[in-house]
């Protein structure tokens, strides 16, 4: 009789962000869809109203079903015969439920049976899902590809296979192959034109998650003789056409309920989605960040988890006559973490309400031009998602990798062992850092954001606001933090040697994610108390990340950066 | 083949997480202190309904069920879960109520109700713990009955077949239609809440709860008339008031007692018959069984 929305109050403080009146009016169009389908909403607080409720059923399902299932799924794990995976039996109830709940299309529009949801309420429910089984939000989120569809391809098929996710039917995106990881531009799967227009494909992908589902997303080599990332065009493979069989499925160290798949394609019947050429320069890019998204909320629902977990360990756990939470070395921990899973989480619904703005404005733009001053907002905002979600993605999976493994510490020995399930949580949170971009590769995206002073003039925007009296206090170590790292973006860039910027990218990319953090944090306790302690905690530990980073640069000299090369 | 459901279900007090505070110094319920929920056995019961209303297209669920006005509250739940409908018979007259009583009036209401194919409804409440009322509407319409139902195997041609869920095993059982059917708590969970339902019919109401609304959501009320619950009295259902309520409900309680058990300490038998034999002796004589 768990409920993993309503037993968790922070859901509710970011889902009523002040941002969330204009997004909803703009995804319903100032609620005119009230009029076509009944249960659209009227007004904004019958919005609110709906996701409250929808979340809540959300919350119902993961923590009466999804949740007591992820120990078996976790044992069980699916398993392939004759080319066709079979999902461990708790995984399919687990699919059933949230398919009869009609959670499957959440974000799509009302016209293709969908929710209409903005990203914001649905991100919600990949945090929620993610904490009941971490290994199942992948398969639950990858409905972010009808995404995809929606925006890249033509009516008719949008009818076809959009309405078909939303009636939950299972989705993958076939990106990777053997030699094609982080670098995608080499992707070889080979794509022919046939005289009725449609295509077949022939190769092999790895890697694949969820990779017998129903409807795939594939990114094939269109144009012949091509070699780099323009030669590639994105195709619709529906698996009723047949031609694509699992050869193998992985065994993973964790999330090993989510088959991961080496395909084969022979002859496969597909049909291009979009422009040909553009598969990859510009419908991966828009699908990559969405799926880091996705990445960033299964991150916080993992550090959920991990908090929720060392906080009851550590309450039960008697040693030297008390409860391990009265010991200093022990509540340390569990504050910090708490502060970690507080402030990614403020970061991943930052985020999420900016890509809502902009993703909605490129969505009304395809019903009327919009004005000088809503394509001015939507190219703002679009900017600043641009730059939180590899801040969200990138220091989030850091964030629960981290809350894992101090989860795991305050269990002691029993956390060590197979009976508790912080166990799975830790090899669950492993993969979050390194799938649909590395940490690194997050590095890569977000330092443009730096140099460019994206995440600087966000920062001072946050500082224009004013808050309460009680807070001021922790406002000014916040400037001065703030004060610390442009500093040391100057001291970097000052330096003109390449070797020796990417090397420093990762310090100041962090600076910029802890500072923009501690402010989200200070924001959160001026609109509610409860998350006054989390940004108190949190500020000291960014104070000193933010000066750790600032004296390594001070004193380190670029010629160093030889000392780290390694043949 | 479309048929005409009809399920029985009960809103009661959670009795499952009974706090300190559960009961009042009189020894009846605090009802304030327990949340109202659909009574678990009455979902098993809908879950079974809405099978057959997936496998039979253009088959209706209507939700029956005698309680407060508030009792809708368990109607909205049905219809998010995927029932069409639903009908509170509530009525002052109707309050205090033995299982007699109930299944009297209950059995009124599906006579007003009229053409239905089966009546399904959960084996027991768990307020009550009798497992009375839905053989006893059985009788009062003068159908058939199968109890501890735990799946309906199948239904056609006039006949139901199900397995029913029994001490010693399983049983299958085939009876003509209409029946009423009491569904065991073994059978399949009920269907989650329908994210789109919820969102469709969240402002359904019952005329009491309509009365108290703003003119704005009686306006809506006219305009999306599927949002109108209905609510039958007693005198709608034409019920002999005889037979209803308290004063149709030989059933008197005597007093209550809180029992505290005290014996903590446990007997080992060798197994023999004569030790049985005395054993039985025993409880016989003390009334724990016979």
């Amino acid at each position: 009789m768990a409920n993993f929305y309503t037993d968790n109050p922070d859901l509710k403080h970011h889902l009523t962000h002040p941002l969330m009146e204009k997004i909803v009016a703009l995804k319903e169009r100032n609620y005119t869809d009230a009029e076509k389908f009944d249960y659209a909403p009227l007004d904004y607080e019958d919005a609110q109203d709906s996701y409250d409720k929808v979340l809540e059923i959300v919350g119902e399902i993961c923590g009466d079903i999804i949740a007591p299932n992820a120990e078996s799924v976790d044992h069980d794990g699916p398993s392939v015969a004759d080319g066709r995976v079979t999902y461990a039996p708790a995984t399919q109830e687990n699919i059933d439920a949230c398919r009869k709940a009609g959670l499957m299309g959440m974000a799509m529009p009302r016209r293709y049976g969908g929710l209409n949801f903005p990203i914001t309420p649905y991100i919600m429910a990949a945090d929620i899902v993610s904490r009941a089984d971490t290994g199942f939000e992948n398969l639950w989120g990858l409905q972010d590809c009808a995404e995809t569809i929606y925006e890249f391809a033509d009516e008719d098929q949008k009818q076809r296979f959009i309405s078909r996710v939303c009636q939950g039917e299972t989705m993958s995106m076939d990106l990777t192959e053997p030699d094609a990881g982080s670098d995608l531009q080499s992707v070889m799967l080979k794509a022919t034109e046939q005289p009725d227009g449609t295509w077949r494909l022939n190769g092999v992908k790895r890697f694949i998650t969820n990779g017998d589902s129903d409807i795939h997303l594939v990114l094939a080599r269109s144009e012949a003789g091509t070699k780099d990332g323009r030669g590639l065009s994105m195709f619709i493979y529906d698996k009723r056409d047949g031609g694509v069989n699992v050869r193998r499925i992985e065994n993973k160290m964790g999330i090993k309920g989510s088959p991961t798949c080496e395909l084969t394609y022979k002859d496969a019947k597909a049909e291009l989605c979009g422009s040909r050429r553009l598969g990859l320069i510009k419908y991966v890019m828009a699908l990559m960040n969405g799926a880091r998204l996705g990445i960033a909320a299964q991150s916080v629902g993992v550090s959920e988890l991990a908090y929720r977990e060392a906080l009851s360990y550590a309450r039960d756990r008697k040693q030297f006559g008390k409860a391990i939470i009265e010991f200093p070395a022990v509540y340390e921990m569990l504050s910090v973490m708490k502060a970690k899973l507080d402030a990614s989480r403020s970061l991943l619904y930052e985020c999420a309400r900016f890509v809502d703005v902009y993703k909605i404005y490129d969505d009304i733009a395809k019903e009327r031009s919009l004005t000088p001053d809503e394509r001015k907002e939507s190219k703002r905002y679009s900017r600043l998602a641009d730059s939180l979600t590899p801040l969200a993605k990138g220091m989030g999976s850091e964030y629960c990798n981290q809350n894992a493994y101090d989860c795991i510490q305050i269990h002691g020995g029993s956390g060590f062992m197979k009976d508790y399930a912080c166990e799975r949580l830790y090899r669950d949170a492993r993969i979050t850092s390194i799938y649909e971009g590395t940490t690194q590769l997050q590095v890569v995206a977000a330092i443009r954001h730096v140099t460019t002073g994206t995440y600087l003039g966000l920062i001072r925007e946050y500082q224009s606001v004013d808050v309460k009296p009680e807070l001021q206090a922790l406002k000014d170590r916040l400037a001065v933090m703030t004060e610390t790292y442009a500093k040391a973006v100057e001291a970097v860039g000052a330096v003109e040697d390449q070797a020796y910027a990417d090397f420093m990218a990762r310090r100041l990319v962090e600076m910029a994610g802890v500072t923009v953090m501690s402010y989200l944090l200070l924001l959160d306790a001026d609109r509610n108390d409860s998350f006054a302690r989390s940004a108190e905690i949190y500020a000291n530990l960014a104070q000193a990340e933010v000066e750790k980073h600032a004296g390594f640069i001070a004193s380190f000299k670029p010629a160093e950066v030889a000392l780290y090369k390694v043949d | 083949m479309s048929l005409n459901i009809i399920v029985l279900a009960k809103q009661v007090p959670d009795t499952r997480n009974v706090g300190k505070d559960a009961m009042k110094e009189d020894g009846t319920i605090n009802r304030a202190a327990l949340p109202a929920i659909f009574n678990p056995e009455d979902l098993n019961a809908l879950e079974q309904a809405l099978r057959l209303k997936d496998a039979n297209p253009g088959s209706t669920v209507t939700l029956l069920t005698m309680g407060l006005p508030r009792a809708s509250e368990i109607i909205r739940e049905a219809i998010y879960r995927g029932a069409d409908s639903g009908i509170v018979l509530t009525d002052r007259v109707l309050g205090g109520a033995d299982t007699l009583a109930t299944s009297y009036s209950l059995a009124q209401a599906v006579k007003k109700f009229g053409n239905y194919d089966i009546i399904l409804g959960g084996r027991q409440a768990i307020d009550g713990d009798t497992a009375q009322v839905g053989p006893q509407i059985a009788e009062k319409l003068g159908i058939p009955q199968v109890t501890y139902a735990e799946e309906i195997l199948d239904l056609r041609d006039g006949f139901v077949t199900v397995k029913r869920r029994l001490e010693n095993g399983v049983e299958t059982v085939k009876a003509p239609l209409p029946c009423v059917v009491t569904v065991n708590g073994s059978a399949a969970p009920c269907r989650p809440r329908n994210a789109m339902r919820v969102q469709k019919y969240k402002y359904a109401v019952s005329p009491s709860e309509a009365a108290k609304l703003s003119d704005e959501r009686k306006a809506l009320l006219e305009k999306r008339p599927y949002l109108n619950l209905q609510e039958w009295s007693a005198a709608y259902v034409e019920a002999d008031p005889a037979q209803v309520g308290l004063a149709g409900s030989p059933t008197k309680v005597k007093a209550i007692e809180n029992v505290v058990f005290t014996a903590k300490d446990c007997r080992v038998l060798d197994g023999s018959d004569a030790c049985i034999e005395d054993l039985v002796k025993e409880l016989i004589a003390n009334h724990t069984i016979g």
